[in-house]
């Protein structure tokens, strides 16, 4: 097996990644950053949208502290409030570092415009253009990572289990998808940024890479995940007609301009009967939006394909390209006239509050691990503040990045038998021998994950209960038992999709329990947790629970909230 | 409202199989769609139901960010997110200018991002 020498091994090269392997190199260390896609493209950066919240004070007077305070209450009593304290404190340094790179945040010459998002008390969220603030992030961030000739930056490399000896990491073995060959990293510190886990759910704004890489590389390897249980479903995700070329929460700006109107498979308004209010502006809260679609589906009174619809037509055709031209023009590309037809839309998976269990330097309980980006947990507690997500990678990829090449005066300890050991625990555990023929006739990886996000949508999604998170529980752990295993593709060629999809589903199938577990040990409803036979918040549950793997098993525990004493500072507006 | 209910299509897609070194063939592929579907949709699909070792590059699935699912159309470069379904024969090639990986998939990386400039 090849081997590759390395100070800091970053796995994902989103903006969380790309942000800790510019500050690492920045720090003296050699770094290799990997991804299973392309370098920049295959996360979920390139897909945000719009907002990215900072409090630059440069539209309204503001102050970090009152940022932080907006993250913890929307946290709902979970935040681990020393990394709130990190995201909101370091945020407006990011956001003006990367407009020093030449991200051309929307601006009225020196100044920055500043929108309102909804928990936010005041104009804080930073964009570039409606639509496209992730590709320029993206591309910003491309560019630095490639002005750092200590940075190695490998394309198509599946990162399949972290090697650790004695509670430190010391590498990682490696797929290369190109040529179908492994490879070890032996490295002094790795960085896990490989985002979410939202593509677990049937509906979600995921890419087809977010299925949970980091938090299962993580377990495997001996560290903790934190409050898994916390899944945010955005509202109003496009459901039908079939949309391509857009991301499909793309309807929310839609609405903060245009208001229009939820109507149900009868084409009656009834957010009002659920005690909200949806008229021509758009003042439906999330949880209470995402609530009554589902309900209204439970009674049968849903949209064709299962959710509601969402009309503008009160709108003639002049508002709507005077608000949108160019995404109008998009629509048309996909024959959809909101003056003359209204869309469907229903819930989706959108971003993952829960991850690995870091202290304030993104660091695991093992030496020399660190995570970063939305793989992260406890920083937005039960529930996200709209526009944390990138700020949230740009900050915690620096944090970890700067502190990961701390290591890198420590003697590298990967040997080459270490990775042939480690390699040949995953194949001997999980592949049969070459000669053996077991492979199922009826079950593939695809199918099985479709199971799995089927599974999940309707037990473990925006509606729970006690029996259906234990009928998921039970399904899930007889698939890793008795399914997965009986699923063996073959291995040693040439971009092997099969192997692949195999490899994402040991990572899911993982995650998957590890949500429905810490999900059924949570007896309450809380932010994006939601019960429906104990329909309450209880005070006994203002605690973060840990998922730890224990012998082979899934354990929950549980663990303090890490509070902060904090001043709310006078806002002032930013002189410029 | 939509008054029209959804009808199911059938595209026939002529696909390119095979990788370097080894010979190569077209397979066809019937699928099943629904007005709207892509191209992309129509692997995944493939994929899916009939084919798990059929390869092509993507990420995003379609909101046309990634970039990575190009390749030739009916002749034509194209991104296979953002190319609708036609009721009709297609054929789908690998791109012509960049060394073939497997079936459809070619080498797109920047040379500086390739593992063999990093050893």
């Amino acid at each position: 097996m090849d081997q590759l020498n390395v100070d800091v091994l970053v796995v994902g090269a989103g903006a969380a990644g790309m942000y800790a392997s510019v500050s690492a190199a920045k720090s003296g260390a050699d770094v290799i950053l990997c991804d299973k896609s392309l370098i920049s493209r295959g996360g979920a950066t390139v897909m945000a949208q719009m907002t990215v919240a900072a409090a630059i004070a440069h539209q309204e007077a503001d102050h970090w502290t009152h940022h932080l305070h907006d993250t913890i209450q929307s946290g709902q009593g979970l935040c681990n409030e020393k990394l709130s304290y990190e995201l909101c404190k370091n945020a407006p340094n990011k956001i003006l570092e990367m407009r020093d790179w030449k991200t051309d945040w929307a601006n009225d010459n020196a100044r920055i415009r500043q929108v309102l998002a909804p928990g936010h008390e005041v104009k804080r969220c930073c964009y570039v253009d409606f639509l496209n603030t992730g590709p320029a992030v993206a591309r910003t961030l491309r560019g630095e990572v490639a002005k750092h000739k200590s940075i190695k930056r490998i394309s198509g490399i599946t990162i399949i289990d972290l090697v650790v000896k004695k509670a430190r990491v010391v590498g990682a073995i490696g797929l290369n998808t190109e040529t179908g060959d492994f490879i070890s990293f032996a490295a002094k510190a790795v960085v896990l940024a490989a985002g979410g886990l939202t593509q677990l759910f049937a509906r979600n704004s995921a890419s087809k890479n977010m299925g949970g890489d980091s938090h299962a590389l993580a377990l495997r390897a001996g560290a903790n995940l934190m409050d898994m249980e916390f899944v945010q479903f955005f509202p109003i995700g496009h459901l039908a007609p079939r949309l391509v070329g857009m991301d499909p929460i793309m309807w929310d700006p839609f609405r903060y301009k245009l208001g229009g109107k939820l109507l149900n498979g009868h084409g009656k308004q009834f957010i009002e009967n659920y005690g909200g209010e949806d008229g021509e502006t758009y003042k439906v809260g999330r949880d209470l939006a995402a609530y009554a679609i589902i309900k209204e589906c439970e009674a049968g009174r849903g949209s064709p394909n299962g959710g509601a619809w969402l009309s503008f037509q009160h709108l003639n055709k002049q508002q709507l390209e005077d608000a949108f031209g160019p995404i109008i023009k998009k629509l048309a590309n996909n024959d959809i006239d909101l003056t003359k037809q209204s869309i469907e839309v229903a819930p989706i998976a959108h971003y993952h509050m829960g991850g690995i269990e870091v202290d304030e330097r993104m660091e695991t309980c093992i030496k020399g691990l660190f995570a970063a980006g939305e793989c992260v947990g406890g920083a937005n507690g039960a529930n996200r503040l709209s526009g944390n997500a990138i700020p949230e990678a740009f900050v915690f990829g620096d944090i970890a990045g700067s502190n990961a090449a701390k290591l890198k005066a420590a003697s590298r300890t990967l040997s080459p038998q270490d990775s042939e050991v480690a390699l040949s625990r995953v194949m001997n555990d999980l592949l049969p021998p070459a000669s053996s023929n077991v492979t199922s006739q009826h079950e593939t990886s695809r199918r099985l994950l479709h199971t799995l996000q089927n599974l999940m949508w309707k037990n473990v999604g925006v509606l729970r209960d006690t029996e259906k998170l234990q009928r998921a529980l039970n399904e899930i752990r007889r698939f890793r038992k008795d399914v997965f295993l009986s699923i063996c593709p073959k291995q040693g060629t040439a971009f092997n999709t099969s192997l692949m999809d195999w490899f994402d589903l040991r990572n899911s199938l993982l995650c998957a329990e590890a949500i429905c577990l810490a999900a059924s040990e949570r007896k309450e409803s809380r932010g994006a947790h939601q019960m429906e036979d104990i329909p309450f918040k209880s005070d006994e549950f203002t605690k973060n629970q840990i998922i730890s793997q224990q012998n082979g098993y899934l354990v929950s525990s549980w663990k303090a909230v890490q509070k902060l004493d904090y001043d709310l500072e006078a806002k002032s507006l930013a002189v410029i | 409202m939509n008054s029209e209910t959804e009808k199911t299509l059938n595209a026939e897609l002529d696909i390119f199989r095979g990788s370097t070194g080894t010979d190569s063939k077209f397979e066809t592929f019937n699928v099943p769609f629904q007005q709207g579907a892509s191209v992309l949709d129509a692997l995944i699909w493939i994929n899916d139901n009939l084919d798990e070792t059929l390869s092509f590059r993507y990420s995003c699935i379609n909101a046309n960010a990634c970039k990575e699912c190009m390749m030739l159309i009916d002749g034509k470069v194209e991104y296979a997110c953002l190319k609708k379904l036609q009721g009709k024969k297609s054929t789908l090639e690998p791109l012509p200018n960049k060394t073939l990986i497997k079936d459809l998939v070619t080498d797109i990386v920047p040379p500086k991002e390739k593992y063999a400039f990093s050893r």
